[in-house]
């Protein structure tokens, strides 16, 4: 699914923006006060599996102490100082009701392991880690997931709904001749589609990779022309039709390194002749028919059920 | 193989702006025919090309192409970047020309695309029929 990677990245950002530190944050706080000693500060650490907490006095926020001043006090040979003389005392803190994307900053700048947070009357509410952040985002982007798998678990099953004694989907798409940069958008937005209708990739490929020459060949040689995919339980039916020119010897131009294309399309990697060799080895069925001054039309038929005479591919 | 291992096997640089260097490659392809591309490559293909232009991309996107290395320092467009981006295709470049990124990947272990079974065909009906 790479092609909905790029998405993810601008989602991940909204997501932060949508999200409250709230929302991320750990709300089981575990605390100690300014009294204990670090040997006891150690004890904690050990026993919840942390790394920081913060220090509270009659409730009140007084500091955070980490793993780190552990370690400094350690070093020094302190484990009987108390917290309140280890600890970090002008504490940094983020408030619950702020969006995510501020917190994120924080760390950025800052660079703390963690902050306390608190609500706006400056209750200690919660503790907020960067591995709080990004487990809050994986469980919202999971929900996500979830969501585009149902979307697709439905679409995959509307054959299974529908009751007819015979049901199709069709699906057009038109193609601007000429227009390089929009060329191929009709067969990717069939990929899409298809995967959705949950059929299998080794199909989707042959029905793509088929769409896409066909797409080009629009592109190409005519002024434009429309792509109609019929989806029924069974096959993928593609139709390619334009209104000219037309091609005047349909057996010269299926043979292998035949092309009228001019040289602006070979050098972008087109027309060497190979377009319609490729729709028939991907395709179970190819009709092609054309008049010249009057139109193309390709039929290309794929079988879905079975492997079909490529199934390799 | 790894895309980070690419990188320094051919001593390229990353075009895209997120390269996951831990994404995994199975085989390469090197080829400037789009028609080439579409027959022989599929899922897990590192594409190598000359060209720049973006229906490279939209050909990969079509094939199913994991990533693409442009060879002898080409700067594709950015047409081209902006569609990679949003496709999520990885966009990489390579200082040497296509033969020798190709041959520094395929020393490395790299194997080349497996669907030759249509190439293969075509060798024999064109150079082993009348040997019969």
């Amino acid at each position: 699914m790479g092609e909905d990677k790029g998405k993810e990245v601008t989602k991940l950002q909204e997501l932060t923006y949508e999200l409250k530190i709230d929302d991320a944050m750990t709300k089981e706080v575990v605390t100690v006060t300014p009294q204990m000693t670090m040997a006891e500060f150690r004890e904690v650490l050990r026993t919840h599996r942390i790394s920081g907490t913060p220090v509270l006095e009659d409730g009140q926020l007084v500091g955070v102490v980490s793993l780190e001043d552990l370690i400094n006090a350690l070093a020094d040979g302190q484990l009987d100082a108390t917290i309140g003389e280890k600890m970090a005392q002008d504490v940094k803190t983020l408030y619950g009701d702020e969006p995510l994307v501020h917190a994120v900053g924080q760390f950025a700048r800052l660079r703390y392991g963690r902050f306390p947070v608190i609500d706006r009357e400056g209750q200690l509410v919660g503790i907020l880690t960067q591995g709080d952040i990004v487990r809050a985002l994986l469980r919202e982007l999971e929900i996500d997931y979830h969501a585009e798998e149902i979307h697709r678990y439905r679409a995959s099953h509307i054959f299974q709904d529908i009751v007819s004694d015979e049901a199709a989907l069709v699906f057009g798409y038109y193609v601007v001749g000429k227009d390089f940069n929009a060329a191929g958008a009709a067969s990717s937005s069939l990929k899409t589609t298809l995967y959705r209708l949950g059929i299998s990739p080794p199909v989707i490929r042959r029905v793509v990779v088929a769409t896409y020459e066909a797409e080009m060949n629009l592109v190409i040689y005519t002024a434009g022309g429309e792509i109609v995919a019929e989806v029924r339980p069974d096959r993928v039916r593609i139709e390619a039709i334009d209104n000219g020119p037309g091609i005047p010897d349909i057996e010269q131009a299926m043979e292998p390194g035949f092309s009228t294309a001019p040289e602006w399309v070979r050098e972008m990697g087109f027309g060497a002749g190979m377009g319609l060799i490729n729709i028939k080895s991907c395709a179970d069925v190819m009709r092609l028919n054309s008049t010249v001054d009057v139109g193309t039309h390709l039929e290309i038929i794929i079988y879905t059920n079975t492997a079909g005479k490529h199934g390799a591919i | 193989m790894k895309l980070g291992d690419v990188l320094s096997i051919i001593e390229g640089k990353r075009i895209s702006k997120d390269v996951d260097l831990d994404m995994e490659i199975q085989m390469g392809c090197g080829a400037d025919l789009m028609s080439d591309v579409l027959s022989f490559t599929h899922e897990g293909t590192l594409l190598l090309s000359g060209l720049t232009n973006p229906q490279v991309v939209r050909t990969a996107e079509i094939a199913g192409i994991t990533a693409i290395v442009f060879v002898r320092g080409k700067m594709p467009p950015e047409e081209t970047i902006a569609l990679a981006e949003e496709r999520g295709i990885p966009l990489m470049a390579s200082k040497y020309t296509m033969f020798e990124t190709c041959g520094r990947l395929y020393q490395a272990g790299l194997p080349s695309c497996g669907l030759f079974e249509l190439s293969l065909s075509r060798w024999r009906q064109t150079f082993e029929s009348n040997t019969k």
